[in-house]
């Protein structure tokens, strides 16, 4: 019986392009379902009951929930081309900064987009120091995972893509070439990717959406 | 050569709890320290830089932290004693997807219940025995999340069992009356040494938050 893989997702998501990212670097072919997150879907529902969102992994007409809990279960069913290192310990120290990305860096940053102006400052203190975090795992790897993208560069995508966008959006400046040059080269090359580039949500349309949905809450800076 | 595993940890933390569990089920031999968290120990600070948290598992030297991630590190290091994931990763991703819920949602809102008041404890209470049912329902006739066995699930979520009582007495509500079949399963898993011998009595517990209240001067 041919394998049948399906992604409910949305153009847009970070968090659904990680799958999709994943997906392609092991070659599997997968349908794409492009989920309303505004009015969502019976199929949605039914397959995350728990937490209603996307990305849905569908293997076999079995669903997966959690971009991160995808990613391993990625790994481990189709086990050619790993993102995840072999090691024990290696593996662990993957999986504590894929969460360090998600708790501290996204969610940081998540925060900077939506706080009161008096709040603004002491979050952007934080997230800096945790981008800097963050740049010290590179040294002087091409990637996270080394020579290869690993599942800490998969997880790490909202910096190396919609972080750009975001700030440009919201006109702040938070990662800069001066302030963070061995995280931005991380980012050319993840963009550059040849898996990554293809799959990368149109710049000029995640823009706009992004402006619109600043200028609708009023954003003062 | 001999491994040497040590555990910085604080007996009252439920994160603490599931890597001793997890030990203890496994039979590995360790050195338990007991962190004072007010005055935080070099070597705490210097195995956790990042987060500078226990619960930290340092193995022949090089540390593991994050309660799960700790967990999930002893489960494939000691694989082939008392395995806490199932061999299938579709089974595998299910038990990673509730230890997730129970990371996500359980001890932020059970924290609420003894630090807020009035509305906001109210719906912190609702939210919880919310969650509680999730969990409850997911549960369903098996005797643990493992099946016959308690597995990953079980061990994330166990150690909240001792706080319980400090949920209970701060929220003012009855958990076996919410979930009668959760009150169950967490006594089921209390009848193991490796969950007994390291949850703490919960008035033992009740008493360090209530101390912890008057020191962050909450009421």
């Amino acid at each position: 019986m041919a394998e049948q893989v399906k992604v409910l997702g949305s153009w847009g998501s970070p968090f659904s392009k990680r799958v999709e990212l994943a997906l392609k670097l092991k070659c599997v072919n997968y349908e794409c379902i492009e989920q309303d997150l505004a009015n969502k879907s019976q199929l949605l529902l039914d397959y995350n009951p728990v937490h209603k969102k996307i990305p849905v992994l569908i293997h076999n007409g079995k669903p997966i929930v959690e971009s991160l809990v995808i990613l391993e279960y990625i790994d481990e069913t189709w086990r050619h081309n790993s993102i995840f290192p072999h090691d024990p310990y290696e593996k662990a120290m993957a999986r504590f900064w894929a969460k360090f990305i998600d708790e501290k860096c996204n969610e940081g940053v998540w925060k900077i987009m939506w706080c009161k102006e008096e709040e603004r400052g002491k979050l952007v203190e934080e997230v800096l120091q945790h981008f800097g975090t963050l740049e010290g795992q590179l040294k002087d790897k091409k990637f996270f995972g080394g020579e290869e993208i690993g599942m800490v560069d998969i997880a790490a995508n909202f910096i190396g893509y919609w972080l750009g966008l975001v700030q440009e959006a919201i006109g702040m400046e938070l990662v800069t070439r001066d302030k963070f040059p061995v995280l931005c080269r991380w980012m050319d090359e993840f963009v550059g990717h040849s898996v990554v580039k293809p799959i990368l949500p149109p710049r000029d349309e995640l823009l706009a959406i992004f402006k619109a949905r600043f200028n609708a809450t009023a954003w003062e800076y | 050569m001999a491994d040497e595993v040590i555990l910085l940890d604080k007996w009252v933390s439920p994160f603490g709890m599931r890597v001793r569990i997890a030990l203890a089920e496994k039979g590995i031999k360790y050195e338990y320290r007991d962190e004072d968290l007010r005055n935080k120990g070099e070597l705490l600070l210097k195995m956790n830089p990042v987060h500078k948290k226990i619960p930290v598992l340092i193995h022949n030297g090089k540390p593991v932290c994050e309660s799960n991630i700790i967990v999930q590190y002893v489960d494939e290091v000691w694989h082939d004693k008392a395995p806490l994931l199932p061999s299938d990763p579709y089974l595998r991703a299910q038990a990673r997807f509730w230890a997730d819920f129970v990371d996500k949602k359980i001890y932020d809102t059970g924290r609420k219940l003894w630090t807020t008041k009035g509305d906001e404890q109210k719906s912190a209470t609702e939210e919880f025995i919310g969650y509680l049912k999730t969990l409850e329902a997911e549960l369903g006739d098996k005797p643990y999340y493992g099946g016959e066995k308690m597995n990953y699930v079980d061990v994330t979520m166990i150690p909240f069992y001792s706080w319980f009582h400090t949920y209970e007495a701060s929220g003012n509500f009855s958990i076996e009356s919410h979930c009668p079949k959760l009150m169950a399963w967490a006594k089921r898993c209390m009848q193991h040494e490796s969950v007994s011998k390291t949850l703490p009595e919960p008035e033992k517990n009740y008493e360090f938050v209530l101390q912890m209240k008057k020191r962050l001067g909450i009421e």
